[in-house]
């Protein structure tokens, strides 16, 4: 980390007098403009003024006080860390794409539609579904889709009494949230003690009134529901459909399809399972599939390819309506479709086997330390909850800042809800032996310490660029800008 | 079997198979029904090298057709700077996730921390999110937010000029979510205020939704608007163009609640419709019932000056049902291209850009008037860079032939109407150029 930058604002390197743009003269000349001074802003904003070296520099040393998957280990469960290809970069900035503008006539943008539609095929290959749409800006947008998808249905059918959906008590925070958005009550049934559907319990709350149930597969604890035909049949006999939370797609690449177990309607996260770059929370992407008869209530609009090989844009009377202008966060899809034709089906065959090898290879070499709630086969994630020797005081928060010391990104911590001290960790299939064994070793290490000198743990993190942020002085007093620490200042 | 992506050796996988008891690859998957197994390979092609990914994705850009863009509607073709680029495609950005852990993520909160300051000024408003998925959601999420608000009242009012498309994104967000969108009806382009003060005396208005530029590029008067509304317990939100913020009237100085939008204008490539970012930006007082990530400055134990994650009780993971929005991951890496491209821009650069997409616009606006063959249909209003031609031409033949020649002659917004956008992008002789292919219609 560089600390003669760190810290300094870009507003703090501003200078009357500096710039940082020159553009062209488009030859017009300037007019008085004609708009009338009361449409006019008072005061310009008050942007930094700034020169291009300084920019780059500031930029540049800011990232250095970052952490990325190209940095290194990144164990961060639910979120599918995994390497990002850099041929990917290079497809989604071509300007025979980065150029077209959304609303320019499809016979211009034929390529365009051509690699959307092969994406949105490959996509509903892999689902075992029958048709994508791409449109969805991110997971969370498109389980809010999804689920305009499943009441589109039941409202199609006039079956307008069906207001709730069923989540666990395990299921990422966006599932009952999705619901809430999407005018849905949330009816919470608890998992198993292993983790699992409560089998008896979901069909206790399996009435006409329940729209939907949510589910992810592996579920959150990393375990594979194995009842899910089960569950599938007691769903549809009810006349819900069932959701597929696609946020733990990754493990099953190659092995088995939501379509086949019986999910109705899912969403992928194409920045987890297809490699594209998390980019620091977003951009994301978040196609939904549905199984064939639910095609008609996807988002407007769709891609289709005609029988003269042509695509074209169209609208379905049916459809959920809009939940986008265009046809979503493109330059995302044309990394996710380069992805998925460098591995090829032979890759993604072993994608999913390779994520769970991973996984499973962590948590046995560190199942006598930490303490294993669910003693099974995992998938590509697990869950400690905690240390094994709860008597030293050191919790999973600890464990976690401890790990930022020696170099790694923490796993998820205190998700998912079901133990006091979750520790989620998601290793991913890009991760070699070598890299989960050194992982391995520190994780035992800070057991080891957690025993002799608990406080250095208690401590940590001691050799980050920054330690210990005053969390509840940021939530107390909010300082959301650089005009409110300036106010504050004066 | 082994990939380029995947380092494991035979060796590898037998070694960590054993630790794990298992004797081979599928002992993983114990717990999957058999029936549930996928025994054959995906209907795919085989493994490609790069080169092939390269001539893949090649051959499929040669079916495009690049044209020098007069289409707006919400999507402008602006420049977009060389350092921009470079910064964004920093790997410590671009490959990190949410800040989570503030200790190793100092970069990616303060390039947040930077950009809610940038928005905030830009907009006229105290606070700024971290960034939405794009305008349309952002300006559906902000009607939330008013309903959210008002506590008890469900009924929203949308200006009839607004962006259609960003309607219908509203439109669907209300219908599922239970809420009543009613239009105000609009008047030569503007919306009709009378129209508006009717219909919130019928009462139950959470917000008014209108926007600067309007659809049709006309900057409106909201003079008295933000009081009439408050006078109704009514929240304004106002939709903008922000790259026109760096010179028109800003969403605060009307005295608006909420300012939202779509900041593909400063800069972003237009990229087929995404990745762009969508904005939320609002007072001090309606800070809590923000969606979407916070970024706050405090200090840490050695004194410094940090960045965290803050106000996070808003949000899904923590409050589930009962949170602000179900968002979880957002723009972030288009909120480092807005950062870096004001930082690049600065008000004067900002202005710059305003003015020769006006100065361009009038020139434009002039010279297919004088043709004879079109004519603005709002001549008495002002506008910024944008205008809508009332046309005698048929509309798709001029797009054929405009297409014909490298160029993107607009929007059709109606049978004999054309939304006609201009940016420094557009040189005196595209223009020209345009002019003479209406002509000789």
């Amino acid at each position: 980390m560089n600390r003669e930058y760190y810290g300094k604002l870009i507003f703090e390197l501003s200078r009357e007098g500096r710039r940082g743009f020159k553009l062209p003269d488009n030859g017009c000349p300037t007019p008085a403009a004609g708009i009338p001074q009361a449409l006019l802003r008072d005061n310009e904003p008050e942007l930094p003024k700034v020169d291009e070296p300084t920019i780059v520099r500031h930029y540049n040393n800011m990232s250095t006080n970052n952490f990325g998957v190209d940095t290194g280990f990144y164990p961060l469960g639910s979120c599918t860390m995994k390497y990002n290809p850099k041929i990917n970069e290079e497809v989604a900035a071509l300007p025979s794409f980065a150029a077209l503008h959304p609303y320019q006539p499809a016979e211009t943008a034929q390529g365009a539609l051509e690699a959307y539609h092969t994406l949105q095929r490959a996509l509903s290959e892999i689902g075992g579904m029958s048709e994508f749409t791409l449109n969805p800006f991110a997971g969370a947008h498109g389980e809010l889709t999804g689920l305009m998808v499943i009441r589109a249905y039941h409202d199609s059918r006039g079956d307008y009494k069906r207001t709730k959906v069923i989540v666990p008590d395990s299921a990422h925070g966006t599932n009952p949230a999705s619901a809430a958005v999407a005018g849905l009550k949330v009816v919470e049934v608890k998992s198993l003690p292993d983790g699992t559907v409560d089998v008896a319990a979901l069909r206790e709350a399996l009435d006409d009134t329940v729209a939907a149930v949510m589910l992810t597969n592996p579920n959150t604890v990393g375990i594979f529901e194995s009842r899910i035909p089960e569950i599938a049949q007691a769903v549809h006999e009810a006349g819900a459909l069932l959701y597929y939370d696609g946020a733990n797609l990754n493990p099953m690449l190659g092995v088995a399809r939501p379509g086949d177990m019986g999910f109705d309607v899912m969403h992928i996260n194409l920045h987890k399972t297809f490699s594209t770059p998390h980019g620091g929370g977003g951009p994301g992407s978040g196609p939904v599939g549905v199984r064939k008869g639910l095609e008609e209530f996807l988002p407007n609009p769709r891609v289709i390819k005609r029988d003269d090989g042509t695509y074209a844009l169209t609208d379905s009377e049916t459809s959920l309506g809009s939940i986008s202008a265009t046809l979503g966060n493109f330059a995302v899809q044309l990394r996710a479709l380069s992805y998925i034709l460098s591995l090829g089906r032979e890759g993604l065959k072993l994608a999913g086997p390779l994520a769970t090898l991973n996984a499973n290879y962590v948590k046995e070499s560190l199942r006598d330390l930490y303490e294993l709630p669910i003693d099974r086969v995992c998938k590509h994630e697990f869950v400690f909850d905690g240390l094994a020797d709860k008597s030293t005081g050191v919790t999973t928060l600890n464990v976690a800042k401890r790990l930022l010391d020696h170099g790694y990104h923490a796993p998820t911590i205190y998700f998912p809800l079901l133990f006091h001290e979750s520790l989620m960790i998601e290793p991913t299939e890009t991760e070699s032996k070598e890299t989960l064994d050194a992982f391995i070793d520190v994780m035992r290490e800070i057991a080891r310490e957690a025993a002799t000198e608990p406080d250095k743990v208690k401590n940590a993190p001691h050799h980050t660029p920054v330690r210990h942020p005053d969390d509840t002085q940021a939530a107390l007093t909010p300082m959301v800008t650089y005009f409110d620490l300036k106010a504050a200042q004066s | 079997m082994s990939h380029r992506y995947f380092p494991h050796t035979q060796a590898d996988i037998d070694a960590m198979l054993q630790r794990c008891g298992m004797g081979q690859m599928s002992d993983l998957y114990s717990d999957v029904p058999d029936e549930l197994i996928m025994h054959g390979d995906y209907e795919l092609p085989q493994e490609y090298s790069e080169k092939e990914v390269r001539d893949f994705f090649n051959a499929l850009g040669a079916k495009n057709r690049q044209l020098t863009c007069f289409a707006g509607a919400g999507y402008y073709d602006h420049y977009a700077p060389s350092v921009v680029k470079s910064i964004i495609s920093r790997s410590e950005f671009l490959t990190a996730y949410t800040p989570y852990q503030p200790e190793i993520s100092q970069g990616t909160l303060q390039y947040i921390f930077e950009y809610q300051s940038m928005m905030s000024t830009l907009t006229g408003m105290e606070v700024s999110n971290a960034s939405m998925y794009d305008g349309t959601t952002a300006t559906a999420e902000a009607m939330l937010m008013a309903v959210a608000h008002s506590r008890k009242r469900n009924r929203v009012l949308v200006s009839a000029t607004l962006n259609p498309a960003t309607r219908k994104v509203v439109d669907t967000y209300a219908r599922y979510h239970g809420v009543t969108v009613d239009e105000i009806t609009q008047r030569d382009g503007c919306t009709d205020i009378t129209d508006l003060q009717e219909k919130l005396e019928q009462g139950d208005v959470a917000g008014v939704i209108v926007a600067t530029p309007n659809f049709y590029g006309i900057l409106e008067d909201y003079s008295g608007w933000s009081e009439l509304c408050h006078r109704h317990k009514a929240l304004l939100i106002i939709n903008c163009i922000p790259s026109d913020l760096g010179m028109i009237r800003t969403p605060g100085e009307w005295g608006a609640d909420i300012a939202v939008g779509d900041a593909q204008s400063l800069g972003m490539p237009l990229s087929y419709g995404g990745p762009y970012l969508g904005f939320i930006c609002t007072t001090k007082a309606l800070i809590r019932k923000l969606p979407g990530r916070i970024v706050g400055a405090t200090t840490d134990a050695e004194g410094q000056r940090v960045f965290v994650l803050t106000l996070q009780a808003r949000e899904q993971h923590i409050r589930r049902d009962k949170a602000t929005s179900n968002i979880c991951s957002n723009q972030g890496l288009m909120a480092l291209y807005t950062a870096a491209y004001l930082s690049v821009m600065g008000a004067d650069g900002l202005r710059e850009v305003c003015e020769k997409g006006v100065s361009g616009a009038r020139y434009l606006a002039a010279a297919i008037t004088a043709t004879g063959k079109m004519e603005l249909k709002y001549p008495d209003k002002p506008y910024m860079n944008e205008f809508v031609m009332k046309s005698h031409i048929d509309l798709d033949e001029l797009m054929a032939r405009c297409v014909a020649q490298g160029i993107l002659p607009g929007v059709k917004i109606a049978p004999d109407e054309i939304l006609i956008a201009v940016t420094e992008m557009c040189s005196r002789k595209d223009m020209d150029r345009l002019t003479e292919i209406i002509a000789g219609m």
